[in-house]
């Protein structure tokens, strides 16, 4: 019924959060342009944006084949932590014993450098898919199960009280009190985690691997050719820009609900 | 439903008897909430409970609905002792604790849910139910489009749809507006006068105590004991027009004198 009035609002409100982005970020790379093509003038220290993108453009076919392995190794270890993230947060919701053993472990897995831990994982596990799952999933599961198990803790004592007074069981008051209502805390924590996961590929792949962008852009180091360095940091950033916002969609497919509640009424359920 | 232990005078459908609770403290004497209560509601009877903060309403509703195990004293449903959580007890919260995600037609068949009604089913139950909550058309909304009355007729809703022998209402209307509140007071005394659902009602409203109770039951301040009980005859049904006979105004001072004189907030 009011769909198109929806649809309207949603258009100027997604056209009001991207203007200022977007108009730092044409700002930035005319500076970017304007230094390097007047002040630096030497495209081994500082390539011009124009030189990157059509650098880039040129080697497309090159930048897609190794973008995909990497793409593939962020799937697979974000949807390793994704697993592992509920796993371990209904765990630490259902047993207080569980959350005291579990928190800290988790903490200190977050002050692992993966520095130092990457080139350890390829040993271990080879070159190819494992030990980069193993580091996206390392990388990203904290802040998931972080901000699920802090969801489900936010669940109301009433609510809980209401449910028992029907007679449900602990888990079903799990199901359909605290696991709905620790949605909007996972998709925080899904947006924090997931600007992790390309980041976390590239680092392992920088580690040992036959192909993929991080070993590309490690190549074209070697051999000096910064404009594509550049040109493959610029697909990195924008896939993690499509992925951040993918959470959004996902999050109005979920959570439908959310689009009616006002700031001021999600607050108030919240405490 | 049947069995269990049967006791009782087999006229009421709940009795509270002899009825103390106390909350361990530490490093103190345990704190006394509710001391010797005693009463009783027959079928379709409606029953206010009202007191100044403190004297231990809330606990009292825990107890009915075997939330917690009372220190002393019995409290039997259609003649059962309620031990743990019961199933004859239909519980509404003060707030009025619609979820958000859930539409209101899903709200409504929560009781049923998890009592094990398909999720189909429980649906099909409720949805008859809502053009007399007012809530026609609404089937599909989430609770946050609805006004504040209709949320708490949701809720009701919700309460009632679960079948059991006792409702239990704790301050239902106690966040609405002043004029809301009302018109949510009469339409409940129509839908009482039409359903002779047992309710068992708690209130810091007096006029609200007055106007849809067939018995007033007052507290005093803690430990909660009887202080009175005041029945109220006036004839149903009741309208706008029962606030105003002078019946009505004799039965609020005295709730309020037996208030009154137990309470010892300034």
């Amino acid at each position: 019924m009011t769909t198109p009035v929806i649809a309207g609002r949603t258009g100027r409100r997604v056209w009001r959060t991207l203007w200022p982005p977007l108009l730092l970020a044409v700002a930035l790379i005319a500076g970017w342009q304007l230094v390097g093509q007047f002040a630096i003038r030497d495209a081994q220290v500082l390539p011009t944006p124009w030189q990157v993108v059509s650098a880039g453009w040129q080697v497309r076919g090159d930048l897609w084949h190794n973008a995909l392995p990497t793409l593939e190794e962020t799937a697979a270890g974000f949807g390793l932590s994704f697993v592992l993230s509920w796993l371990i947060a209904t765990a630490m919701d259902f047993s207080d014993a569980a959350r005291r053993a579990v928190y800290p472990l988790l903490v200190a897995s977050q002050t692992i450098p993966v520095v130092a831990i990457a080139p350890l994982f390829v040993v271990i596990f080879g070159f190819h898919l494992l030990p980069k799952v193993l580091l996206v999933a390392l990388a990203t599961f904290f802040p998931l199960t972080a901000s699920l198990a802090e969801g489900f803790a936010t669940a109301d004592g009433d609510a809980m009280r209401l449910l028992r007074s029907m007679g449900a069981s602990r888990w079903q008051s799990f199901a359909k009190v605290r696991v709905p209502g620790a949605l909007p805390f996972f998709f925080t924590g899904l947006r924090v985690s997931i600007t992790y996961a390309i980041g976390g590929a590239v680092f392992a792949e920088y580690a040992g691997a036959e192909d993929g962008l991080g070993i590309y852009m490690q190549q074209m180091q070697s051999v000096f050719r910064r404009d594509l360095v550049f040109a493959t940091i610029l697909v990195i950033a924008l896939v993690s820009v499509l992925l951040f916002a993918s959470t959004y969609l996902l999050e109005r497919l979920v959570t439908p609900w959310r689009r009616f509640e006002t700031r001021r009424g999600s607050a108030q359920d919240r405490t | 439903m049947n069995g269990g232990e049967r006791a009782g005078d087999g006229q009421h459908r709940l009795e509270v008897r002899g009825l103390t609770h106390e909350f361990a403290r530490a490093d103190q004497a345990p704190l006394r909430v509710l001391e010797g209560l005693d009463f009783a509601v027959r079928p379709g009877e409606f029953t206010a409970i009202i007191g100044p903060s403190g004297s231990g309403k809330s606990t009292l509703f825990n107890l009915v609905a075997g939330l917690d195990r009372p220190t002393s004293g019995v409290i039997y449903v259609d003649g059962r002792a309620v031990t743990g959580h019961s199933e004859q007890v239909a519980y509404m919260p003060q707030k009025d604790l619609l979820f958000p995600w859930r539409t209101i037609e899903d709200n409504a068949a929560l009781g049923l849910e998890v009592q094990g009604t398909a999720k189909k089913a429980a649906r099909a139950a409720v949805r008859p139910l809502f053009p007399e909550f007012g809530l026609d058309g609404f089937e599909r909304s989430y609770p946050a489009q609805l006004s504040g009355g209709m949320r708490q007729r949701a809720a009701l809703l919700r309460t009632v749809a679960m079948q059991r022998s006792v409702l239990l209402l704790d301050e239902p209307f106690g966040a609405l507006d002043s004029l809301t509140r009302t018109q949510m007071q009469l339409w409940l005394a129509q839908m009482w006068q039409r359903h002779s659902w047992t309710v068992l009602l708690v209130t810091h409203d007096i006029r609200e105590a007055v106007f849809l109770a067939d018995s007033v039951h007052v507290l005093t301040s803690r430990p909660g004991r009887l202080a009175a009980r005041v029945v109220v005859d006036l004839p149903r049904p009741r309208t706008t027009q029962t606030f105003l006979q002078p019946e009505f105004a004799r039965l609020e001072q005295q709730v309020l004198s037996a208030l009154g004189t137990t309470s010892d907030v300034p």
